[in-house]
């Protein structure tokens, strides 16, 4: 018979555990409050990069994702969910900076990343500001459109027999052994699982509490500015060398790294700025303005161009800065799949087949469980069970 | 003015204008921001200062005495020190800061550049207005089909009649002032197509009686209309338009109780413009981004929920006219006093000595209220419009997103708000931010709940320098 699993979450990740989960011949039961994608998937850029993760457990996951991105778009088609090939350009904005750069970017390489050390930016990037030293191209960086990402997930694991429920996990069901036997929602439906996957992203340390099974997943809030329509004047995903130290960065304050990059509807999106500010939704014009002058530093046509629109999410971090992935050592049934923080598109094919692998105890698409293990909850585990 | 403000007004129409002179004679010191040339607002728009000697438009106001006494109250506060006001000044955003209120402005005095800044006080008010409400049809967006607002706005702001024979369609009564403003320029107005049935107006006959005034204004029109020979046309609408460059003719059909066109009733009317508006979506950008409560109104919108006192549901934010429904420049005018007494009551201040005594200024905008209300239900879009698309009408013009686009994100992709149906077919996310037609991709999934237009962090387009210059 097969495997009944419940996925809580709808968004990219949730979509694609569901996919690889029942193209694996289980029985699935995706169960959202909301509609496909309406969390922080919808308030990304769609970014699926290598360019910005050290070697490592995520560089792993994000190699691996990077192919099994390029596999969904054969299988659903490319241009259900806009996937481009844009390829990154991390620029340094100084001969020190430049010097960094290289050193991250031949670490990278030795972990297998291609990358191609560019002297005359303005040859990728013809209206880069002039004076820029040096960067680093990474071919492999890709874009897709988030929410149609998830959608063409999710409508492909229906295809495949999966199920989609409204509705909000209020509770676990606990079986033999303590194992989870399914989930109650505050509707009071019922879905009998063997295993329920947590994909809910920003929201998933509060899910795992309901399931028994408690990770630390904290917000980090994320403004994107969005522009007016124009030609295509911007070629590569292009940020500053600074972004990857705000990535892995743990301060509290506001810390905004500048990326620029066009879109299939011509706008250009600027990002990123990250702030730890639990769940508040307030406008902070401060972050806009900073995104605003780092973006014209870079681009300095930029500065006649209008931002028509601006829109924030919650990026779902773990203390470490890497997405939790794998079963529950305190609740067996529970498998934890979120707090990827801003890589949650990138890694969400791979977090979905490593997912598919450990239900099924082996290789799923290239996804070994015994390759990933630097993403177990184990991490946050003292001995007793409880969070560290 | 040196001293801080004690009130930002935004929005220089008739409910900021109010707002704005009662608490200057309070006391207040205010600051009045309009993005328009000069204070009045869509209703009291009057052509450039320098030409409103060579382009008679007073005949196309009502409540003109009201105009120039505010209009000399806020000179007498500029003469003062106590008012300060911004034109050309678009607010992009506002916030709430420790002690008060931030708005964010870009000054286009000097358009097409642009410097951003911010202004500070303890007490915000809101009086941002409305604007038309569309529905798409074929042929909507051919060059020469505006909306009647559109309209009456070259009218009233140039003296310019958009075209020689005119249709206009839509519903609600602000169809009738436009086709006697137009017809009294010597356009030939060819058909005035209501998609009610006056016989709505009798369901709710109690506040329309209470508004003598408004009667006997709709009662001016109608003879205005039948002088000029204007065919007002009840339960009709103009289904489709066409034309190559622009548009040359329109379809017309009568409508069912439902709103769908009965057939064999469609004809073709030859024309070289065309006016149309479903009433008025508030301007809620400002307001949604701070956290107020919304709610449904009789019209089918979300608006700001507001208490007697026009208190919105954050501290020290005040709404007044059409952002807290749709009800008129008369209904704006008292809203904008009530929300400047509450804005001096809650400042300490005496309240504003005046012609008018508070309660009775309670009782009328209680009176246009239910007047609104009345009309409103009198007026519904009707509930099968979408029968008249076919699936190539563009419903979204910015991103070019067809009915047939949103009602597959509907039907496969199972969007059940304009929020979602953004998300997979990018209606809404172009120039206008989904103004245009948020209503209609709402109507198209939603239908059953009022409209809440979609928060826009961004309340108007603003260049990125102007706002890199702001950064420290």
């Amino acid at each position: 018979m097969a495997l009944k699993v419940v996925v809580v979450g709808a968004g990219v990740v949730g979509a694609a555990c569901a996919f690889h989960t029942a193209s694996a011949g289980m029985d699935v039961t995706v169960v959202d409050r909301g509609p496909v994608g309406a969390g922080t998937t919808s308030r990304g850029e769609g970014n699926v990069l290598l360019s910005d993760k050290e070697p490592g457990p995520e560089l792993a996951l994000a190699r691996l994702s990077r192919r099994l991105w390029d596999e969904a778009g054969r299988e659903l088609g490319p241009d259900t969910f806009e996937l481009e090939h844009k390829g990154g350009l991390v620029v340094a904005s100084t001969t020190e900076g430049l010097a960094a750069l290289g050193e991250f970017a031949a670490r990278q390489e030795a972990a297998g990343v291609r990358i191609e050390p560019v002297d005359r930016v303005q040859d990728l990037e013809p209206h880069l500001a002039p004076g820029i030293p040096g960067g680093v191209h990474y071919p492999q960086d890709a874009q897709v459109q988030p929410v149609l990402a998830a959608a063409a997930l999710l409508r492909a694991a229906l295809q495949r027999g999966a199920r989609l429920h409204k509705g909000e996990v209020a509770g676990a069901l606990t079986g033999r052994g303590g194992r989870i036997s399914g989930v109650r929602t505050t509707t009071g439906d019922v879905l009998h699982a063997d295993a329920v996957v947590n994909a809910a992203g920003t929201w998933g340390g509060e899910v795992g509490r309901r399931l028994g099974a408690p990770v630390e997943v904290l917000p980090r809030r994320g403004f994107v500015l969005v522009t007016e329509p124009l030609p295509p004047m911007v070629r590569h995903k292009v940020y500053s060398a600074d972004y990857v130290a705000g990535v892995a960065s743990s301060d509290a304050g506001l810390e905004t790294s500048c990326v620029v990059e066009g879109t299939r509807g011509g706008t250009i999106l600027i990002g990123a700025s990250r702030e730890r500010v639990g769940f508040d939704l307030t406008m902070n014009t401060a972050v806009v303005t900073r995104l605003a002058a780092q973006a014209c530093g870079l681009f300095p046509f930029l500065r006649g161009v209008h931002l028509i629109r601006a829109y924030r999410g919650f990026r779902p971090y773990c203390p470490d800065h890497l997405p939790v992935v794998g079963p529950d050592p305190r609740v067996p049934g529970v498998v934890h799949a979120c707090g990827h923080e801003g890589a949650g598109i990138g890694l969400a094919p791979a977090t979905g087949a490593l997912v598919t692998a450990h239900l099924l105890g082996r290789p799923w698409r290239g996804a070994d469980p015994a390759v990933h293990t630097g993403l177990l909850p184990d991490r946050f585990l003292i001995p007793g069970g409880a969070p560290q | 003015m040196s001293e801080p403000a004690d009130l930002l007004v935004v929005g220089a129409g008739p409910a900021g204008m109010a707002a704005a002179a009662t608490a200057l004679a309070g006391g207040l010191r205010v600051v009045l921001v309009d993005s328009g040339a000069a204070v009045g607002g869509q209703y009291w728009r009057h052509p450039p200062a320098h030409a409103r000697a060579a382009i008679p438009t007073d005949d196309l106001h009502h409540g003109l005495r009201g105009y120039r006494a505010l209009c000399e109250a806020l000179s007498a506060g500029r003469a003062a020190g106590r008012l300060e006001l911004r034109l050309a000044h678009h607010v992009w955003s506002a916030v709430r800061e420790d002690d008060g209120f931030a708005i964010h402005v870009v000054d286009r005095r000097r358009a097409p550049q642009e410097t951003a800044g911010v202004l500070r006080a303890p007490k915000l008010l809101v009086a941002t207005g409305a604007y038309d409400r569309q529905l798409p049809f074929p042929g909507w967006d051919l060059p020469g089909v505006l909306t009647v607002g559109g309209l009456q706005a070259l009218l009233k702001g140039g003296g310019v009649a958009a075209g020689s024979r005119v249709a206009l369609g839509g519903t609600g009564p602000f169809l009738l002032p436009v086709a006697a403003a137009l017809a009294s320029r010597g356009v030939e107005v060819v058909a005035v197509c209501e998609a009610a049935h006056p016989s709505a107006w009798l369901r709710h006959p109690g506040p329309l009686l209470r508004n003598p005034r408004t009667w006997a204004e709709g009662a001016g029109y109608a003879t205005a209309l039948a002088r000029r020979r204007v065919r007002f046309r009840p339960r009709t609408a103009i289904t489709g338009a066409e034309g190559g460059d622009r548009v040359t003719a329109v379809r017309i059909a009568s409508l069912r109780p439902d709103g769908s066109p009965r057939p064999g009733t469609e004809r073709h009317v030859e024309v070289d413009a065309v006016g149309v508006g479903w009433g008025f979506a508030p301007q809620l950008d400002l307001l949604v981004p701070l956290g107020c409560a919304l709610t449904d109104s009789a019209d089918g919108n979300a608006v700001v929920v507001v208490g007697g006192g026009q208190r919105t549901t954050v501290p020290g934010l005040y709404a007044a006219g059409e952002t807290c429904g749709v009800g008129g420049a008369a209904l704006a005018v008292g809203e904008g006093r009530l929300a400047a007494e509450s804005v001096l009551a809650d400042s300490g201040a005496a309240p504003a000595p005046g012609p008018k005594r508070l309660a009775g200024v309670r009782s009328a905008v209680a009176r246009h209220r239910a007047f609104a209300r009345a009309l409103a239900l009198a007026h519904p879009i009707p509930p099968a419009w979408s029968s008249w698309l076919t699936d190539e009408t563009v419903v979204c013009r910015c991103e070019e997103v067809t009915a047939g686009a949103i009602r597959t994100a509907r039907a496969e992709g199972g969007a059940d708000d304009h929020r979602q149906v953004k998300q997979l077919t990018r209606a809404g996310m172009g120039w206008c931010q989904g103004r245009m037609c948020g209503p209609a991709v709402h109507c198209l999934t939603a239908g059953q709940r009022g409209y809440e237009p979609a928060e826009r962090l961004v309340a108007t387009p603003v260049t990125l320098g102007a706002l890199a210059d702001l950064d420290p």
